[in-house]
């Protein structure tokens, strides 16, 4: 149990708007161990950053947890006080942003940016100036950026979108860390730069063995860069299984429609994609929130939520079509 | 250093149009400012030789040659008021108005800041609210209104400052050293009279920038919060950077530009209030001696007293340029956006 580097469970989280109480995360369950690599794939909306903040409490001031736990390395996140938050933010998780241009402060010098987050990383001698820059220096270094000396004078707008995204990675793995998350961090990255920068950040968190959490709308990206992949869909996680045996065999109706709208080379033509949309957060549908698209949803689906079934070794979905327990036979 | 260069010439530029203007307008109102200074009495001849020497009979176009020529040597004409050249004038009551204005910016600016970024700390409670009533107060009620409240309050009903004057009767003045009272006191290692200089600032230089504090906080509050909505305020935090230390450097910096470009002009408005506020607590500043000059049509002490706050204002508007300089690299390394 205690293995994991962060569990989840159950959690719930909403949001307070001027149209009501928008409940996003319904029940939401994740583990990461140590070294893994695991992504959470989805459609926009649908909860992915909200779940990854929710670990290191930086949610949204109108973000109301309703309920379920969060644990990292045995302590309950969601019970952590200022020093303990502070504690886990600085030593234990770090976070990589979805757009650099706005994740890196703009009339800060890198170096600057950088020594802020080693000053709180608890690392040996992490106030002094000369070991801040050592550190920086080194994680440039790691993440294949040129001339390290040259990037710390320099502010984020002198450099490329696929350096500062670099940069972003040599932050956030300048001390050792247990888990990283990144969010969709090559979604604003030109294509050619996309793979350049996964590749970094693969090759860096499996030399430090620290666990990764990717969030991503692309199965492609999570298939090249995690050992993991959740499928979450409406605040739910709705399937989960290690990457090989995902594409090889998807359970959840709206897994199968995701593989089947990535396009093949090998004829088929374009995919259809899947009808309808993401549900209304104020008034989702009480049952399994896929309910309204799928194409396979049944009586029981309208009226209860499924929870996660074993379909194989670590390959667990939530659907009632695979749900023997219960039920009225 | 081309950025400022540039900058120099076309501040130069609008000193040269500016005292085309002083000068025009000056000369075109209604009003002989000859007989005005000698007084109904004096017979026409007296007034035809003053206006022959103030080179009132020559076309406005040679006057203002004739005025420049010397304005450019530092010779700003004679006063027809106190009958002594306008420049020794300046020199006089110039300091005095630094004086108030160094200590009102500096309040301005200091007091701006910090409750614009405890407002943003503290957003949303009861501290906020109250920033908020006060920036409003102070943004409706012009300079002269709390000079008139602080004189009511402090000269009658809590006499604890002093309400008129430079100093307090029987206290001595120092040495001319600067001129500016509380350094020459300082100066010449005088506390009990830089106490007392001191005192006589306070009412005028609180009166006088409580509009431009309120304005600052204002300013710096909403632009702070702006940016803490943004995701490097949002990273600091989830590298654990403690919030102080996120609210004072990381967001204060990027978020100082506004409120800088809006105390340059508030600091220039300190001077255009400061014309009533001197009045009203009878401080012998260079305000104070502009209003004379204007009420009596002294026009060459018009066009000095205008003159000199423009560069004054232009001096203002160059160390706030260096500002900016510092705060946003891209204007540094790209040459700004012009």
């Amino acid at each position: 149990m205690d293995e994991n580097i962060v569990t989840i469970k159950d959690l719930h989280i909403g949001y307070r708007t001027f149209g009501g109480h928008v409940k996003v995360l319904n029940g939401v369950n994740l583990y990461v161990k140590p070294g893994e690599k695991v992504s959470i794939v989805g459609e926009t909306g649908c909860g992915k950053t909200t779940t990854v903040k929710a670990i290191l409490r930086i949610l949204a001031r109108q973000a109301v947890v309703t309920g379920g736990e969060i644990i990292f390395k045995g302590e309950q996140v969601l019970k952590m006080n200022k020093s303990q938050l502070q504690h886990l933010r600085g030593t234990g998780v770090s976070m990589i942003f979805q757009d650099p241009t706005s994740s890196l402060n703009p009339v800060f010098t890198i170096g600057q940016q950088m020594s802020a987050v080693i000053r709180y990383s608890g690392h040996a001698g992490a106030t002094k100036s000369k070991i801040q820059e050592e550190l920086a220096i080194k994680a440039l270094q790691e993440t294949a950026m040129p001339d390290p000396e040259r990037i710390l004078q320099s502010y984020p707008f002198q450099l490329s979108g696929g350096m500062r995204q670099r940069v972003s990675i040599a932050m956030a793995l300048s001390t050792p860390r247990e888990m990283v998350i990144a969010d969709e961090p090559t979604t604003n990255l030109d294509v050619t730069i996309q793979d350049q920068v996964l590749r970094i950040l693969k090759q860096r968190v499996e030399e430090k063995n620290t666990s990764l959490i990717l969030i991503t709308h692309s199965l492609g990206v999570a298939r090249e860069t995690t050992d993991r992949i959740y499928v979450m869909y409406a605040g739910n996680m709705v399937e989960t299984a290690p990457t090989t045996e995902l594409f090889r065999e998807q359970y959840h109706p709206y897994t199968r429609a995701l593989v089947d709208c990535i396009p093949r080379l090998s004829g088929g033509g374009v995919a259809e994609g899947i009808g309808g949309r993401i549900p209304n957060y104020l008034d989702p549908p009480p049952g399994c929130r896929f309910a309204p698209r799928c194409p396979k949803a049944f009586d029981r689906c309208w009226q209860e939520k499924p929870e996660y079934v074993n379909v194989g070794s670590s390959h667990q979905v939530a659907c009632f079509l695979y749900d023997q327990s219960t039920g009225d036979e | 250093m081309k950025r400022l260069i540039k900058r120099l010439a076309s501040y130069i530029l609008v000193l040269f149009g500016l005292s085309i203007l002083v000068f025009i307008i000056g000369r075109v109102l209604p009003g002989d400012p000859a007989r005005q200074a000698l007084g109904p009495r004096a017979p026409e001849a007296t007034v035809e030789a003053l206006k022959k020497e103030m080179n009132l009979d020559k076309p406005i176009v040679v006057q203002y040659g004739l005025w420049l020529k010397d304005a450019v040597q530092g010779d700003l004409g004679n006063s027809l008021l106190s009958r002594r050249p306008v420049t020794q004038d300046i020199i006089q009551y110039l300091p005095a108005t630094i004086e108030i204005v160094i200590l009102a910016g500096i309040l301005m600016a200091v007091g701006g800041i910090l409750l614009g970024i405890l407002a943003t700390k503290y957003s949303h409670t009861w501290f906020d609210g109250f920033v908020r009533v006060l920036s409003y107060l102070g943004i409706v009620a012009p300079a002269f209104v709390w000079a008139i409240i602080f004189i009511l309050v402090f000269g009658y009903s809590l006499p604890i400052l002093p309400t008129t004057g430079r100093l307090s009767l029987g206290i001595a003045p120092p040495p001319t050293i600067t001129r500016m009272f509380t350094a020459d006191y300082l100066l010449s290692g005088n506390f009990a009279g830089f106490k007392d200089a001191f005192m006589h600032l306070i009412l005028p230089a609180i009166s006088l920038m409580l509009g431009g504090m309120a304005q600052a906080a204002r300013m710096t509050r909403t632009t702070m919060m702006d940016n803490s909505d943004k995701d490097y305020v949002l990273a600091n935090k989830a590298y654990g950077v403690s919030e102080n230390r996120t609210l004072f450097k990381y967001l204060l910096k990027p978020s100082m530009i506004p409120t800088v470009s809006v105390l340059a002009v508030d600091i220039a408005a300190l001077f255009g209030n400061a014309f009533l506020v001197e009045q009203l607590f009878n401080y012998p500043g260079l305000s104070r001696y502009g209003m004379q000059a204007m009420l009596n049509k002294d026009l060459f002490a018009i066009s000095g007293v205008v003159i000199t706050l423009g560069i004054i204002v232009m001096v203002v508007n160059i160390i706030v340029d260096l500002i900016v300089t510092y705060l946003d690299p891209r204007v540094r390394l790209m040459g700004g956006s012009e």
